[in-house]
């Protein structure tokens, strides 16, 4: 255990880049989730499709791919990303698809009323969904939210194959210089834990906190 | 294609409405559309010499041997996994308390930690204990250890979704624990989970091009070797992108198939209390409410 | 609920009689052509190897030059598997060989747990590889260079590296190297050069560091777009890897060696191969038979990515000397 302790520092800059890149990536996943589930229940046939397009293409497609793909990919037309943004983008995109999925199926869980009722009221498509349904929807799929940022936290180690300094990159280098795996890999197991155990109870305590009471 | 669920019939001024704003986004996605086709125009990214190797059978047969490799450690990975989340879930649901522990607490260690860490772990951390472990094993092992948790957790929501009434009625009629289980709760808690199971098993296959990392010569690490020999790496991995999702479009396909059949076979409200019918996810969302992780 | 089942068993096992039909070609097999049936001392690595017929070899798969697998037929070619075959030559002509793919970082492993039998991989000796697996040779002294586009003129030396963006492999002699002859560049570490160079094209870096002839072929293979530097910084001597201890191996590889160095194949082999991406022959190194173990060294090794702890790792990395076997 000597080799965990004697090398904290590593630990603690890998789970901080992590952490950061898990919370950058989060957002731009909610935003994109949202944008995509909007898309998908909108009146608009081209949104329609484009919206199953992203979701179904991103949705089947491995994460490493993706990460390839932006990575080696983009810069082939001259687009090129440092890796840590590289990693929030794909990252965020791909959450993105996960979460416009779950957010569309909390819209189905909006009573067809409430929207009825807020049209007849004068309100606009965007009016509907932003100020009645997006606010009931979302309340109602806390939850799966919640997977999905422990999800999301598990798969930015990924983004350790572009060089992202993240806890995994720094861990396998500190096990491959060491030659010491099995306690620096569990060091590692341990500080992912630290991170998904108490934000699977935080988003269980909010998701009671927020729950309709029908 | 899914109708819009928040209008209703529309008026004809709305849809006057909506067609011109279809006019304009749809001018708006082709004319992006054309953007990023105009700019790998010019990059020369979509000459045809760049293509070409694709086109060959000795590399399309190399990059098939590797989507094989793929699917072999994705099988191997799912039946241990199935195997190992039956498990879990049976017990965590012992009447034992040590024993629910231990499985709670082996469930919650293997659902908390990456896949890849996992896997650098099966394969350096089990070598260095004089463990000769291929990499096609220490792959197939790390996802079954990490699946396998996640399944039994699903196994576990559908178990305990189950209405009471159905063990007490079948301890009423005379069966012992084990065969309420088997012949009662499992079957019934199977089916209702079909659909989480399978999206799961999908991110498995996904998952399987972790495989890359270790050596293991799955599709992608495949397609690195052909994108560097030929020097077209952009082309080969959206031609392996493709392949990807294609396989995993049919796997949905053929389960959200299947969920549709047995709905109607059972009631509607047998599986999930969602209006989006056809939806995969969105029934292992509803369906699954207990299971927390759902990717 | 049967039939349907029933379809779904059909559906996977459909699956899986495709995936094994799609075949384990992980390896890559090839027969050593020449060399006489000596016999081997009981006991010995050559004995066993012979007794089987076939050896496990650890190469580099995607290295111009030395270790390069050609997806059209799926062999693996290069100046490391010639050297390799002409080992294996010597112990039966007819030992099979599994060319087994190691990157940098899982060469020792692959050694001490006993993957493959030798590895001739870019593998620079060095005292802190001795401690955990031996070598026979060198077979070639690289020296480490840089690689930069062929229109940049600020790289002229290793110094000019600090604050530049520079790539090399995890793992590598060329990483450490770099950390102590230019500690403040940023470092880019991905698990294969070919992705260095390829970091290089898209812009990302400005230089990619390691042993000239590898970057000889990376330069080969860009066609112009990249240049060597030509200001080498360190001799990094290429051994083959055997396991810890084998010393009657290593002496039968060591001998191997100094025979192909006499009689040309060495050389011919050096043309067919780096020759042929546009190194010139030079003469063979002198075999090294050292007999003890050197004591670890005690400069600290380079730690990824940005400045962690060297001082606390290279305590951590000596400990290690002690545990290895």
């Amino acid at each position: 255990m000597d080799v965990v302790l004697d090398n904290l520092d590593v630990f603690i800059a890998g789970l901080r880049t992590t952490v950061g890149l898990t919370l950058l990536s989060y957002a731009v996943a909610l935003g994109v989730g949202i944008v995509i589930a909007a898309c998908r229940v909108s009146p608009i046939p081209p949104l329609r499709w484009a919206g199953v397009f992203y979701v179904e293409t991103v949705r089947n497609t491995p994460l490493t791919v993706l990460f390839v793909l932006f990575f080696f990919g983009l810069p082939k037309v001259d687009i090129l990303f440092e890796p840590f943004p590289t990693a929030v983008i794909v990252l965020g995109g791909y959450t993105g698809a996960f979460v416009a999925e779950t957010v569309r199926s909390g819209i189905n869980t909006v009573s067809r009323g409430q929207a009825e009722a807020a049209r007849s009221l004068g309100l606009t498509f965007p009016q509907v969904l932003r100020i009645v349904v997006l606010p009931q929807a979302l309340r109602s799929v806390v939850g799966p939210l919640g997977g999905l940022f422990i999800a999301l936290t598990k798969n930015s180690s990924i983004a350790a194959i572009i060089s992202v300094s993240e806890l995994v990159f720094r861990t396998d280098n500190l096990a491959n210089e060491t030659a010491r795996a099995v306690p620096v890999y569990l060091g590692a197991a341990v500080a992912y834990l630290l991170v998904t155990i108490p934000s699977g109870v935080a988003f269980r305590a909010l998701e009671r906190r927020v729950a309709f009471r029908r | 294609m899914t109708a819009p669920v928040l209008a209703d019939a529309l008026g004809p001024r709305a849809r006057r409405k909506v067609l011109i704003a279809s006019v304009v986004t749809g001018a708006a996605l082709a004319a992006l559309l054309g953007v990023a086709v105009q700019r790998l125009v010019d990059k020369g990214q979509l000459e045809w010499a760049r293509w070409e190797p694709l086109t060959q059978w000795s590399v399309l047969k190399f990059l098939l041997g590797g989507l094989g490799d793929t699917l072999r450690a994705a099988f191997a990975g799912m039946t241990l996994a199935l195997l190992i989340g039956a498990a879990l879930a049976l017990l965590r649901l012992a009447q034992t308390a040590v024993v629910r522990w231990l499985a709670t607490a082996w469930t919650e260690f293997f659902r908390g930690v990456p896949l890849l860490l996992l896997i650098f772990f099966s394969y350096s951390g089990l070598r260095q204990y004089g463990i000769d472990i291929s990499p096609f094993r220490a792959l197939v092992l790390a996802l079954a250890l990490y699946n396998g948790a996640m399944l039994g957790e699903i196994f576990r929501a559908g178990i305990l979704s189950l209405d009471r009434g159905q063990t007490e009625a079948a301890y009423a009629i005379g069966l012992s624990y084990w065969q309420a289980m088997l012949q009662v709760v499992i079957p019934q808690a199977a089916r209702r989970m079909t659909p989480a199971i399978v999206s799961q098993l999908i991110t498995l296959l996904k998952d399987t091009s972790l495989g890359f990392v270790i050596t293991y010569e799955e599709l992608l690490r495949r397609s690195r070797s052909t994108g560097e020999f030929f020097r077209n790496p952009l082309q080969v991995t959206v031609f392996v992108a493709v392949l990807y999702i294609a396989v995993n479009f049919t796997l949905s396909r053929i389960a959200r198939r299947l969920e549709v059949r047995q709905r109607r076979r059972l009631g509607a409200g047998a599986i999930a209390t969602t209006t989006g019918v056809e939806d995969l996810a969105v029934v292992s969302v509803s369906a699954a409410a207990a299971v927390r992780d759902d990717h | 609920m049967k039939h349907r089942l029933g379809k779904l068993f059909l559906l996977v096992g459909l699956v899986a009689v495709i995936a094994a039909g799609c075949g384990d070609d992980k390896k890559t097999t090839t027969t050593a052509s020449s060399g006489a049936g000596t016999s081997f001392a009981a006991g010995t690595t050559m004995a066993r190897i012979q007794q089987a017929g076939r050896i496990k070899i650890g190469v580099k798969f995607d290295q111009p030059g030395f270790g390069l697998k050609n997806p059209t037929n799926g062999q693996v070619e290069g100046f490391d598997v010639e050297i390799a075959k002409l080992i294996v030559a010597a112990i039966g002509p007819n030992v099979q060989i599994d060319f087994v793919e190691s990157v940098s970082k899982n060469r020792e492993p692959f050694l001490q747990d006993g993957t493959v039998d030798m590895v001739v991989a870019t593998y620079t000796i060095n005292d802190t590889r001795k401690q955990v697996v031996d070598f026979a040779g060198p077979y070639f002294v690289a020296r480490q260079d840089i690689m930069v586009k062929k229109d940049d003129t600020a790289i002229k030396s290793v110094t000019d590296l600090n604050g530049k963006k520079v790539c090399t492999v995890k793992g590598s002699t060329s990483e450490k190297n770099l950390a102590a002859k230019a500690p403040s560049a940023e470092v880019t570490l991905f698990d294969t050069y070919s992705q260095c160079a390829e970091a290089m094209t898209d812009g990302r870096v400005v230089a990619v560091t390691t042993d000239n002839t590898i970057l000889a072929g990376l330069v080969q293979a860009s066609s112009g777009a990249f240049k060597l530097v030509e200001a080498p910084f360190s001799d990094e001597p290429y051994g083959i890897g055997v396991k810890k201890g084998d010393d009657a191996f290593r002496t039968f590889i060591n001998d191997r060696l100094e025979a192909i160095f006499g009689n040309g194949d060495w050389a011919k082999a050096f043309e067919k191969t780096l020759g042929a991406i546009g190194l010139k022959t030079p003469a063979p190194p002198k075999v090294d038979r050292y007999t003890a173990t050197p004591p670890a060294p005690t400069t600290a090794p380079a730690s990824g990515g940005s400045g962690s702890s060297s001082s606390s790792s290279s305590s951590s990395s000596g400990s290690t000397t002690t545990t290895a076997n």
